[in-house]
């Protein structure tokens, strides 16, 4: 019954991803770190239905109002409340649909522009690989943050174009790994026996070269991931990223800033937000690499 | 070595000529009208425009445009800022000593932490402290460093009281800048209490610039030494009874040495990103306020030119690491 060629095809897949979580779930952090990002999208899909309050609803009354367990007298605002009575709580809730909006999309886009760069470059080499080489080399010359803080000043502040400029400084990392990757594997016998089949150069690179790099560009797509959200959120702090009242983290440390001495419960919840965050994909990060590596695998 | 060096220089050339359209083009992608946006928010009559036009070469074709700039900084020119009126370059190396400094200070820490904590890692791989160590490290490279700034501030500044807020100095000391590193005018001034005073400025911020490197640098001698702990040669310094101190500190760490000192020329990049949130945080007149605020002030002229000397220097840097590399690692320079 189980001996049909679609059948064996899909049962080696089931084994190659049994042994992959078998290699993955060694590292008990990055277990853990799959679980609280699991937990993480679970809050984000479902924030309206979880969070208390709404995240603009203002509570004139109870402005920085301390959380109920340093002497706050009002239960219901759990982590208390922000400058101008906001729920704090009900904000974060709300600010992980930004942080992992942000992630996906930047990560989806640099790695769309960076892998066909990359295959580019690798397949062809010669004068477009030296051309697109160069033009990753300059972008990389810049510190990240300050580039993109130069391209949010040409496009406008604002989220979207954060964004943009995230995912523009990212990409080139992704470029070069692919590039690399490309290389190597170009010269293998199963690439030389698609092209004597008559395979063309779009079915070379995408479908015969490119599944054969997927596991160090699924670990750059992790740590991409992470930096996104830390870019994002240091774009909002300096004012240029998300714009207030958006409870993008990053833009909700922007103001506190000012209440740094008066209210730490503005200050402190939001930063521990994108802290937990990153380092559960970090944690996830470490573990993929631990799996997908076949050079530190079994070492 | 010297065809080394010269080989590396000659790739770096066509990354430099890149930098500097990048930094060209900048202020010609400002949406609206580069003049005006050098204006700022205050306008400008319209005899001025045409004079400032025909000034900065705006009515010449694109590319003359481009070779009267690399022209003007060729020469030293990097233009003067719209704020102050300064000329750009005179700014920038002011303000470029606090950055060193702090940067410098911030290394110090990383290295001195993080390359024995990574050692003692790998020392004690598995046990609990290896655990501890390893998940402070990802803790510190996970860090929103503009929030870690801020706890610090609450913690030791608000709640202890033990250090300055912001600054690099305290306001009631004066003395001559001679090299513009506090640490070193102080004593030349002859000033302990001015030395003390910069010494506790200078300690949040470096913590705070500092904790990325210093995980980064743990992680990656943490692999480097178990990597080496492996090999043969380690192996038979062991089998030959050379005492542990011996084999892991002469054997082992010499050679997992190299890679580390890569990781670490490696963060200078990152460093000056981080100097942008750490000297807004603690308001450290550095290049990295400087930038952040001409950013601000829409002085496009001192961003266009300190994005380009940021820079050049990010990769002079990286340069005189490659050539360190190669001096400290022959099979490098045989390539």
């Amino acid at each position: 019954m189980t001996d049909t060629p679609v059948d064996r095809a899909r049962s080696s897949r089931f084994a190659a991803l049994r042994e992959f979580w078998y290699y993955f779930s060694v590292n008990r952090g990055a277990v853990l770190g799959l679980f609280i990002f699991v937990g993480l999208i679970l809050v984000a899909v479902f924030a309206p239905l979880i969070a208390p309050f709404p995240p603009e609803q203002q509570f004139r009354e109870f402005i920085r109002m301390p959380p109920p367990f340093a002497g706050g007298t009002q239960p219901q605002f759990w982590l208390g409340t922000d400058e101008v009575g906001r729920d704090i709580l009900s904000r974060l809730i709300h600010g992980s649909r930004y942080s992992l909006f942000i992630g996906f999309v930047v990560v989806l886009g640099a790695m769309i522009v960076g892998v066909v760069l990359g295959l580019l470059a690798g397949y062809f080499r010669g004068w477009v690989d030296a051309a697109i080489m160069r033009v990753m080399d300059i972008i990389l010359a810049f510190p990240s943050l300050l580039l993109a803080l130069v391209l949010v000043a040409i496009l406008g502040p604002g989220l979207f174009n954060a964004m943009i400029a995230i995912a523009l400084v990212l990409q080139p990392h992704f470029a070069r790994l692919v590039r690399a990757a490309v290389m190597s594997e170009k010269s293998r016998e199963y690439v030389t026996s698609a092209k004597v089949a008559g395979a063309g150069h779009l079915r070379l690179m995408f479908v015969t070269i490119l599944p054969n790099c997927l596991g160090p560009l699924i670990v750059q797509a992790t740590l991409s991931f992470s930096n996104a959200i830390l870019e994002a959120a240091a774009l909002g702090f300096l004012g240029m990223g998300a714009q207030p009242p958006t409870p993008e983290w990053g833009t909700m440390l922007a103001r506190a800033r000012e209440f740094i001495t008066s209210a730490w419960w503005i200050v402190t919840f939001p930063g521990l937000a994108i802290l937990i965050t990153v380092l559960a994909i970090n944690l996830i990060g470490d573990g993929l690499r631990d799996a997908l590596d076949p050079k530190l695998k079994r070492s | 070595m010297l065809r080394f060096i010269l080989h590396k220089l000659a790739l770096i050339v066509p990354t430099i000529i890149g930098i500097t359209i990048a930094s060209f083009a900048f202020i010609r992608l400002l949406p609206g009208d580069p003049i005006l946006a050098m204006a700022g928010q205050h306008g400008i009559k319209p005899e001025r425009y045409e004079v400032l036009r025909v000034q900065y070469g705006f009515d010449l074709p694109i590319w003359e445009q481009y070779f009267r700039y690399v022209g003007n900084i060729l020469q030293g020119d990097f233009g003067v800022s719209l704020s102050t009126k300064r000329p750009v370059l005179t700014e920038f190396f002011t303000l470029f000593p606090a950055t060193v400094e702090l940067a410098l200070f911030a290394m110090l820490i990383a290295v001195l932490l993080g390359i024995p904590a990574g050692i003692f890692s790998a020392i004690k791989r598995g046990s609990w402290l290896d655990q501890i160590i390893m998940g402070v490290a990802l803790t510190g490279y996970s860090m929103p460093i503009f929030w870690w700034g801020l706890l610090l501030i609450i913690f030791f500044s608000g709640y202890l009281g033990w250090t300055p807020v912001s600054g690099r100095i305290a306001l009631q000391f004066f003395f001559d800048r001679v090299t513009g590193f506090m640490l070193i005018d102080s004593l030349l001034a002859g000033k302990p209490d001015a030395f003390v005073s910069a010494i506790r400025h200078l300690i949040l911020p470096s913590i705070v610039l500092g904790t990325i490197p210093l995980a980064v640098i743990a992680r990656q001698t943490r692999s480097a030494m178990l990597e080496v702990l492996g090999e043969d040669y380690v192996r038979t310094a062991k089998a030959k009874g050379l005492s542990p101190n011996r084999v892991i500190g002469l054997h082992a760490f010499r050679n997992a040495l190299i890679p580390v000192v890569t990781t670490i020329g490696l963060q200078i990049g990152l460093l000056m990103a981080g100097a942008i949130l750490t000297e807004t945080i603690f308001s450290w007149p550095g290049i990295g306020k400087w930038m952040i605020d001409s950013i601000s002030k829409r002085d496009y002229v001192s961003v266009q030119s300190g994005l380009l000397l940021i820079a050049l220097i990010v990769m002079a840097v990286n340069l005189i690491v490659d050539v360190l590399y190669a001096v400290i690692n022959p099979r490098v320079r045989v390539q």
